[in-house]
């Protein structure tokens, strides 16, 4: 009998892990959003002054690392687990900082939802006493993702009016048993939805039904009114998929209110040339380690449910003309 | 094309029309590109291949010729023009030489292009970066 | 669960789903992208003119001045790649600035400064013609097909 777990799909852990530090690091285009005070590290060089940009975004997963550590002033040696994920093949990056780190390491996919996955992962270690401390990374590059799953930088294309810029940048979240301020309280992974979109250009409407899903399970399993959250914030929809997704809840009888927000449109909001919204890992992970958590630590944000969105494609499954399975991880954060 | 561009054609006005025609039928075939992308949603490397199918087909057909005749610049430059140019030559080269021609001419018009975008574009890549 | 290999949810939900989506999704802006790469595509193409009235000035016949005139705008093409300025080109422009031969340039150019960091024999020489190698492919398989038939027909 598994007896932290309620409803279909939810996780209530037994005694709520709390959020101990955060690091977050962010590249050129971020900074000009309005979230960029939310912070640790703005990078002026999406480059990092490295040769390759796979290198630069390994600076960038390692950086949120060290900051997470230092904040709490852990030591490497004292982190049980490194959870952590990306969105290159063979989840590259999360391995090079997982060799430099020297952690036992836990390598994650759940393409722009790994935020949450790995930090669902690193909560049920500690709730569960196999861990005291666990620490969860996400990282995601403008130019390595394009490189992987679009065009070479310099090709000349045009944005569609669906298209989604990925964002440069890394979070990094130490979960431990106490001290801090942010519980972790319940989570709800979340199940493979394909509803047939097939244009890569259109992650948003791709994932929408994804994160209905989630919502409507995590709401349902928790006996929770959408309400009940003051921010329920998903990954990375953009402005057309959050549109979608709000109808889309509407339909299930569940409306969002105002509290709902997208971390994609909140990213990017007012930047030139980032389509409709960021998307990414580190989208998702900016908004909840950056913007959400410190939010909550100055008790702002008394409660939060976060929905990192995932399109779990591949370049090769897109080529051969199939759809996009896409997944929403959810997590609620109390005070 | 030869009439198109002898000397009694130099002169200003000449010129002068030459170029807004030019500037039309260009126009105008790229417009038909950016409708193949936005209407029929196509992704532009398929695009980019009907154009030089359709180019090379239309050469055939001796329409291309006098699109080129008519529109110089305008009908050469955009990529049909391309498979224009390889139908043509490889045409031209195969009157010319036999089964030998039609291989060679392919290259007789865009040869010349392809070298140069090999050479420098990989000189470029030498000194220049992506930037996002 | 449903069958193995059978789709959880059923075609007639996606077509559902596909339709309320696309009645969401913003159409892009035709007139707009159409008057763009009008006007962009057809500036290139006159810029092209200027280059083959001078190459005919200079004393080439039409067809002389064909290969250089392409030549060229592939160079200029490759240029504004190196300086970064052909990409922007390309967003603003969208099918004028693709269909153009500057275009198939800068996909060479683009290709060449991307892939040269897995190396320049298995990076840069290998995808040189990632996106403009079908473009070559299919030219040179239609092209001489076309050739061949009007040529055995004709002589």
């Amino acid at each position: 009998m598994a007896t932290r777990r309620i409803g279909k799909s939810t996780v209530r852990f037994a005694t709520p892990p709390v959020i101990v530090s955060a690091g977050t690091v962010a590249g050129p285009m971020e900074s000009r959003g309005p979230m960029a005070r939310w912070f640790d590290e703005v990078v002026p060089d999406d480059m990092f002054g490295e040769r390759t940009a796979e290198k630069a975004e390994r600076r960038f997963m390692g950086d949120a690392v060290k900051i997470a550590l230092r904040q709490a002033a852990i030591q490497p040696e004292q982190v049980d687990y490194f959870i952590a994920g990306d969105l290159l093949n063979q989840i590259v990056t999360a391995s090079f900082v997982a060799e430099d780190l020297g952690a036992p390491f836990i390598g994650v996919y759940g393409a722009c939802s790994t935020s949450v996955q790995s930090l669902t992962l690193a909560s049920s270690l500690v709730d569960a006493g196999f861990a005291d401390l666990a620490l969860a990374a996400t990282s995601s590059h403008y130019q390595t993702a394009e490189r992987q799953f679009r065009y070479p930088i310099e090709l000349n294309i045009q944005r569609k009016s669906t298209s989604q810029y990925t964002a440069t940048g890394a979070g990094a979240v130490l979960v431990g048993k106490s001290g801090g301020k942010v519980r972790i309280t319940e989570a709800t992974p979340g199940r493979v939805i394909d509803m047939g979109v097939k244009d890569p250009n259109q992650m948003g409407p791709a994932m929408a039904p994804a994160a209905a899903d989630t919502i409507f399970n995590h709401l349902a399993d928790t006996g929770r009114d959408p309400a009940f959250y003051d921010v329920i914030i998903t990954g990375d929809l953009g402005s057309v998929g959050s549109e979608i997704l709000l109808e889309l809840m509407q339909r299930r009888g569940v409306p969002l209110g105002s509290n709902y927000a997208d971390g994609g449109v909140m990213l990017f909001k007012g930047v030139r040339g980032t389509g409709v919204g960021g998307s990414g890992c580190a989208c998702s992970a900016l908004i909840m380690e950056g913007f959400v958590w410190k939010k909550m630590c100055n008790s702002e944000i008394k409660s939060a449910l976060i929905v990192a969105t995932g399109a779990l494609l591949s370049s090769l499954t897109w080529q051969q003309g199939e759809s996009v399975p896409c997944i929403a991880n959810a997590i609620a954060l109390q005070l | 094309m030869q009439s198109r561009f002898s000397s009694e054609w130099h002169e200003q006005e000449g010129r002068c029309l030459d170029y807004v025609i030019a500037f039309l039928v260009g126009g105008a075939i790229c417009a038909i590109g950016q409708a193949l992308l936005d209407l029929a949603k196509m992704p532009p490397a398929h695009m980019l291949v009907l154009f030089v199918v359709i180019g090379a087909i239309l050469s055939g057909f001796g329409v291309y010729d006098r699109l080129v005749e008519f529109a110089g610049a305008g009908a050469l430059v955009p990529v049909s023009g391309f498979g224009h140019s390889i139908s043509r030559g490889s045409l031209l080269e195969a009157r010319r030489l036999g089964v030998i021609g039609l291989f060679t001419g392919a290259f007789e018009f865009t040869g010349l292009g392809v070298a140069i975008a090999v050479f420098f574009s990989a000189l470029i890549a030498l000194v220049a970066n992506p930037r996002t | 669960m449903a069958e193995p290999g059978a789709k959880r949810h059923k075609s007639d939900d996606r077509a559902k789903y596909q339709k309320l989506a696309s009645s969401i999704v913003p159409r892009p802006p035709l007139a707009r992208n159409l008057a763009v790469a009008f006007v962009v595509g057809g500036l290139i193409c006159t810029v092209g003119q200027a280059v083959m009235n001078a190459f005919i000035a200079s004393g080439m016949t039409g067809d002389e001045a064909v290969g250089p005139t392409l030549a060229t705008m592939i160079l200029a093409g490759v240029v504004l790649t190196g300086l970064s300025i052909y990409h922007h080109v390309g967003e603003f422009a969208g099918a004028g600035a693709a269909v153009p031969i500057t275009g198939f340039a800068n996909t060479i150019a683009a290709a060449a400064m991307d892939f040269k960091r897995e190396g320049y024999i298995l990076g840069m020489g290998a995808k040189m013609f990632v996106i403009a190698g079908p473009v070559l492919v299919y030219g040179i398989l239609s092209g001489v097909t076309v050739a061949l038939i009007k040529w055995l027909s004709r002589g």
